[in-house]
């Protein structure tokens, strides 16, 4: 097991510092180990994190090479050969784990934001005290856009949220966690091979969802109460103005439906059932303001800080297989990649809605390590 | 099983949708329009033929519009004004994405209906006031649809005909525009 720094290195670099996980304790297990502490409907700071995947990378006996970073993986021999910062490795088999946040996404326009206003991807961004005096603009409203934005709304910054297409979700409902219903229900269960469109299901945007200790919904309805001024998707920058579109509405209408439908289905699921749950509930639509602003000039100082919540990428510069599409995604079916012996883990709903969620891992593994123990069985 | 039949083949659509995948310059289309001036603002602008799927196409005949001021603008109106022609494409842009995507999800319509609203301040266009736009302020489309589908069902078909709408994405996004003199 190779990792280019420590157990756990991307939730310990890699994340800003009031992040907490989007799961809740109870669901926040590995094969073996789960949470016991005190608040198992809480959500786990970065620390406890790392502490998790620490306590799990010893107790499993998991044989990692720390600071060990692959820089290229090829074919060879039967095989595959790594060239590491450690030197290099002969194997016959691959599971390439390395997630799919490995670079934050910026929009191709990104580069004719004036210099004047500072940039920074969620990659760069700790904490409010590190931006410059002034407002904000946060490009994208998942739930890394509307974290930051709720952030650095409460420590007093006028915040503009760019908003496209998204996932409305309610923290709780009917007074369980809206991920107990995702589990329960067997959403999360759902197959690759059953869901309609698996491509666009695998780039659907992470839900506006945060984690902290009051369980708080953090929708578009939240955002404009605490004062954050609400925008179309980000559609140009020209001439030093950010243009926006003036389609906001209906990306309201279409998550405000896309969740009306979700909750049908986890009422239907209840229905009948003996569980101990509130009765049904709808919230109020996402509201849209009398006019929404269509361009903001960036050279005004009204907006010091462009902060792009636009989405993150894998990174795979060092994989010379070619197996990756023209999109840059790996090319795969459930984890099997198309080149005998080279396999993936971890990636969005790469056998299963859950398989990028820390509990999600446990059932792809043993599907994708079926499949290559019988590849290493076959004779040669 | 009734069969639900809105007019739209659905199939070739996803047909063409599988093919294009991998073939993104056949999907490359030119859409054209030639335009002459008549007499004041009235203008007369021909569409016939366009590019795409790799090759010269063409209507199956040439359509004809006239564009013109009205009388309030003291003009001859002898057609609609310019920006009424956004309104045209806007509304017949929608109402192909609500019958495709219902098509699509099994819904038999049997009326769409839909009146468009732009305002306007023209006193953008005459120069009185720097700060108000050329261009409509807004727009409002109002559907009215009759269709074997929940109030749910069929706002989704709306919705979804907005996210997949040529004209509402043009409205909507900016463009680039260039013109120039040959």
């Amino acid at each position: 097991m190779l990792e280019r720094g420590e157990v756990a290195n991307s939730w310990r670099r890699e994340r800003w510092d009031s992040l907490r996980l989007l799961t809740p304790n109870w669901q926040t297990r590995l094969p073996g180990q789960r949470y016991d502490g005190p608040d198992p409907d809480g959500y786990q700071t970065m620390g406890e994190v790392t502490a998790f995947l620490d306590a799990y990378a010893t107790a499993s006996g998991a044989p990692v090479r720390t600071g060990t970073n692959v820089t290229s993986l090829r074919r060879a021999d039967g095989g595959y050969v790594a060239t590491t910062s450690n030197g290099r490795i002969h194997c016959r088999t691959v599971v390439i784990a390395s997630g799919a946040c490995n670079q934050p996404t910026v929009p191709p326009f990104a580069e004719a934001v004036p210099k004047t206003v500072t940039r920074l991807t969620p990659f760069d961004y700790r904490g409010p005290a590190q931006l410059p005096d002034g407002g904000v603009l946060v490009v994208g409203a998942s739930a890394t856009g509307v974290q930051l934005a709720a952030e650095l709304r409460r420590a007093g910054r006028p915040v503009i949220l760019s908003v496209g297409e998204h996932v409305r979700l309610p923290r709780t409902y009917r007074g369980r966690d809206v991920l107990w219903w995702m589990d329960a229900s067997g959403l999360w269960d759902q197959r690759y091979d059953e869901v309609d469109d698996l491509a666009r299901a695998r780039r659907l945007p992470s839900p506006q969802l945060v984690g902290t200790p009051e369980r708080t919904t953090l929708d578009l309805n939240a955002l404009a109460a605490m004062g954050v001024e609400l925008v179309g998707r980000l559609a140009a920058v020209r001439d030093g103005r950010a243009l926006f579109s003036g389609g906001l509405r209906n990306v309201f209408s279409l998550a405000d439906l896309k969740l009306r439908r979700l909750l049908d289905t986890f009422d239907e699921w209840a229905a009948g059932r003996d569980i101990d749950v509130d009765p049904p509930e709808r919230f109020a639509p996402t509201a849209a303001a009398e006019t929404a602003r269509l361009q903001l000039d960036l050279h005004s100082s009204e907006v010091r800080t462009v902060l792009w919540a636009t989405g993150f990428r894998p990174d795979y510069r060092w994989l010379d297989v070619p197996v990756i599409d023209a999109k840059g995604r790996l090319t795969h079916d459930g984890g099997v990649v198309d080149s005998p012996g080279l396999y993936a883990l971890g990636l969005p709903l790469l056998r299963r809605r859950k398989s990028t969620f820390i509990h999600g891992i446990e059932d792809d593994a043993r599907d994708v390590i079926d499949h290559l123990a019988r590849h290493l069985a076959a004779p040669r | 099983m009734t069969i639900v039949d809105n007019g739209v083949n659905v199939k070739a659509l996803l047909d063409a949708r599988e093919v294009l995948k991998d073939a993104a310059e056949a999907a490359q289309f030119t859409w054209r329009a030639t335009s002459k001036w008549q007499k004041g603002v009235h203008s007369t602008t021909t569409i016939q033929n366009f590019f795409g799927l790799g090759q010269e196409q063409s209507h199956k005949a040439e359509a004809v519009f006239d564009a013109d001021h009205p009388e309030v603008f003291a003009a001859e109106d002898n057609g609609i004004t310019p920006i009424e022609y956004l309104l045209v494409g806007l509304a017949s842009c929608l109402t192909a994405g609500v019958a495709s995507v219902a098509q699509n999800r099994g819904i038999q319509l049997r009326s769409v209906e839909s009146t468009v609203e732009g305002n306007h301040d023209i006193r953008g266009i005459l120069g009185v006031d720097g700060d108000v736009r050329n261009g409509f302020n807004n727009i409002k489309v109002t559907f009215t649809i009759d269709a074997d589908a929940s109030q749910q069902e069929i706002e989704a078909l709306v919705a979804q005909s907005q996210k997949r709408s040529a004209v509402f994405d043009a409205l909507t996004n900016p463009t680039d525009v260039t013109v120039e003199v040959a």
